[in-house]
């Protein structure tokens, strides 16, 4: 059996995303399929799975790392990955220490920049023209962005508090 | 770069692990052997430190072997020194907890 759902989680709630899908997983509906907004999900027995998701550009030598672990890949959006592994081979986390962490959140933070830029560009060359101007688009794009981006932020401030005291 | 820096267990156990040529998969299994189960390098961990470790002339990729698909590290003379150093650093760490442990038994069998 399979079910679809279309939701929307901003980039700065990808725990909450997360925990939505494993959430699902324990009520017997795995992640099957994933694209922009959608979620495809095929029954399972309740907590069969867990889910996990990153942001990472595709690499089939790191894919091949998943699969000796027992995880599989679903799919991705963009740069974002989505897992899943049995619970019965083991706890499944993609970052085990605090520094990772704190480089994924980075590498998400620069992605996010590198976007805001763009917008802030093309805001500024749609400024100058004057029949089509569009330029607002743009800048709420941005200010979006520079949200998203500060949300980021204070999550990874969060983490590297954490770690003056433990490594 | 500062070759003295403390490492972080991951780092730690991951050049250990790569005192003779081994595979990501390989280095997450001794990793928890030797560690008796405690530390478990997560995929995602363990890829990005294999990334910056090569980059800082550590570790080194092997050629591929034919027929096999999984890469395979190993520690360089500089990654070597570097697992030396961080022992000693251990090594003291240890000493002085145990220095100052004692003393502090010491001092309650007097009083």
């Amino acid at each position: 059996m399979r079910k679809k759902f279309h939701k929307w989680f901003w980039v700065w709630d990808v725990e909450k995303e997360e925990q939505w899908l494993n959430m699902m997983a324990q009520s017997g509906w795995v992640l099957d399929k994933v694209g922009l907004a959608t979620y495809d999900f095929i029954s399972c027995d309740p907590g069969e799975y867990t889910i996990r998701l990153e942001m990472r550009e595709h690499d089939e030598a790191y894919l091949d790392l998943m699969r000796e672990m027992g995880a599989e890949y679903i799919g991705r959006v963009v740069q974002w990955t989505y897992y899943r592994k049995r619970a019965a081979l083991g706890e499944f986390d993609i970052f085990s220490d605090i520094d990772s962490k704190i480089h994924h959140l980075t590498k998400i933070g620069n992605g996010l920049a590198v976007i805001a830029l763009g917008n802030l560009l093309i805001a500024l060359i749609n400024s100058i023209n004057p029949v089509v101007n569009i330029s607002w688009v743009n800048l709420l794009c941005v200010a979006l962005l520079m949200y998203a981006l500060g949300r980021i932020h204070s999550q990874k401030e969060r983490l590297e508090r954490e770690r003056i005291v433990r490594e | 770069m500062n070759e003295n820096l403390t490492l972080t267990e991951a780092t730690y156990y991951i050049l250990l692990s790569l005192y003779t040529s081994n595979h990501g998969y390989g280095i997450m299994q001794q990793t928890e052997q030797l560690s008796q189960g405690r530390i478990h390098l997560a995929p995602g961990t363990l890829y990005g430190a294999l990334t910056s470790l090569c980059e800082k002339g550590w570790i080194v990729p092997l050629p591929f072997e034919e027929g096999s698909r999984k890469k395979e590290y190993k520690l360089t003379k500089k990654g070597l020194v570097v697992l030396r150093n961080e022992l000693d650093r251990l090594k003291q760490l240890v000493a002085n907890g145990e220095q100052i442990l004692k003393e502090e038994l010491y001092e309650k069998e007097i009083s």
